[in-house]
């Protein structure tokens, strides 16, 4: 109904169309009385953290994604690009972090053309909580936002309904409570970055190891000014195993009693010759 | 303060039902009518994403007349009504360029241009009836 009345009267909008929201209730409450499910989206349920160290930031996050009990992919990058100075993990549903953080980046890279000078980490957290807020968390993006500007380094953490935390260390996700446990023993003011390096990959292993949401390797990024270091992957925490033994027979192991050749005639009966378009 | 006498509210355009000629359903142009499509909206976002232009420049400009004054606001709406006529009959693709570049809308990346681009819908308007509509024959 409102397909027909927008194309006849007033010219199309572009942006978010809520023509097959009823249609797709109606077909959930369906597919609910058959016993079925409709298919979930792919989420990134996981642990990502970040830590301010004393000349700049490191982020870290696992690289498991899930769609309901499967892993969905086994090596999906969660440290997403904002910046040359900003970087961003993102967990929630996957295509949300990954639309989110390429919008974002894309208005900061307009803005900096503009100012000509290098964003800001404010900047980028207040792009990114209005626009959370406008859509009241239907955006499943939940974000841990670093980096280093000219005011020095910063790191925000940014819920899916727009609230933002700006503090020394951050953890998100599924696993966010194991990694929070290994920061809060852990966690000192002005480490170096060995040190920072260490504390986000214990944080990262100990979400990985107690949380099924996250899983397979860690990677880190650490930003300092000047320099971003991108670590993927930094430790590769869940090897697959290599088989130990050999169950193949050495060729001979069968005894052979007769062998007998047939050779058969085989004649060209039609021969066609087939050009193919490859302009 | 109750919301009524607040200075500046946007009154929310609803999804009242579509009325033709002689206040009746129009059923020729917009099909049958049911109250559940019509009063009820399909999704909790649907009337905010509607309004939320309107609903931002509202806010915009209100700011603007509190910090310089009357005229500011004033011009700035003229400017819009100048720019706004810059275009080509509504079933064809005008670029809105002048507009855009006076909101500011070509600094910026948002949802509108990537969801839904209208310079690439499978339908396309009727030409007779949006051109009778925008000149408010209909």
């Amino acid at each position: 109904r409102k397909m027909a009345t927008l194309s006849v009267c007033q010219p199309q909008l572009g942006g978010f169309s809520f023509e097959n929201c009823k249609r797709n209730a109606v077909l959930e409450a369906e597919v609910t009385k058959l016993g079925c499910n409709i298919p979930s989206a792919r989420k990134t349920g996981t642990t990502i953290c970040g830590v301010v160290f004393k000349d700049g930031i490191v982020l870290g996050a696992d690289t498991r994604a899930t769609e309901g009990m499967i892993v969905a992919d086994k090596n999906c990058s969660k440290i997403h690009y904002i910046s040359p100075n900003i970087y961003c993990c993102g967990a929630g549903t996957a295509a949300d972090t990954e639309m989110t953080t390429q919008i974002i980046s894309s208005n900061l890279e307009l803005h900096s053309l503009s100012t000509s000078r290098l964003p800001r980490v404010a900047t980028a957290n207040r792009m990114l909580k209005q626009m959370l807020f406008r859509y009241q968390g239907h955006i499943g993006a939940a974000l841990v936002l670093g980096g280093v500007d000219c005011n020095g380094p910063h790191l925000y953490s940014i819920y899916p309904h727009g609230s933002t935390d700006k503090l020394p260390y951050v953890t998100m996700g599924s696993g966010s409570l194991a990694a929070m446990a290994v920061f809060e023993d852990r966690y000192k003011q002005d480490m170096e970055e060995e040190d920072a390096k260490r504390l986000v990959r214990d944080a990262i292993a100990a979400g990985i190891f107690n949380d099924l949401g996250s899983g397979s390797n860690i990677d880190l990024c650490v930003i300092t000014k000047g320099r971003v270091d991108y670590l993927r992957p930094h430790d590769m925490a869940n090897k697959k195993g290599v088989r130990t033994g050999n169950y193949k027979y050495k060729q001979g192991t069968t005894g052979v009693l007769t062998k007998s050749v047939i050779k058969l005639d085989l004649e060209v009966v039609e021969e066609t010759v087939q050009t193919m378009d490859t302009s | 303060m109750p919301l009524s006498q607040l200075k500046d509210s946007v009154p929310v355009t609803g999804m009242g039902p579509q009325v033709g000629a002689y206040g009746v359903q129009d059923t020729l142009r917009s099909g049958f009518s049911s109250v559940k499509n019509e009063l009820l909206p399909s999704h909790a976002l649907e009337l905010s994403e509607k309004n939320f232009q309107l609903n931002q420049d509202k806010i915009n400009f209100s700011n603007l007349r509190n910090i310089q004054g009357l005229h500011a606001p004033l011009k700035l709406q003229m400017e819009y009504r100048a720019a706004r006529q810059i275009q080509r009959l509504p079933f064809l693709q005008s670029s809105h360029l002048a507009l855009d570049t006076l909101k500011g809308n070509d600094e910026s990346i948002s949802f509108e241009d990537i969801l839904n681009d209208p310079a690439q819908s499978e339908m396309m308007g009727e030409p007779h009836v949006m051109v009778e509509y925008k000149l408010g024959m209909m």
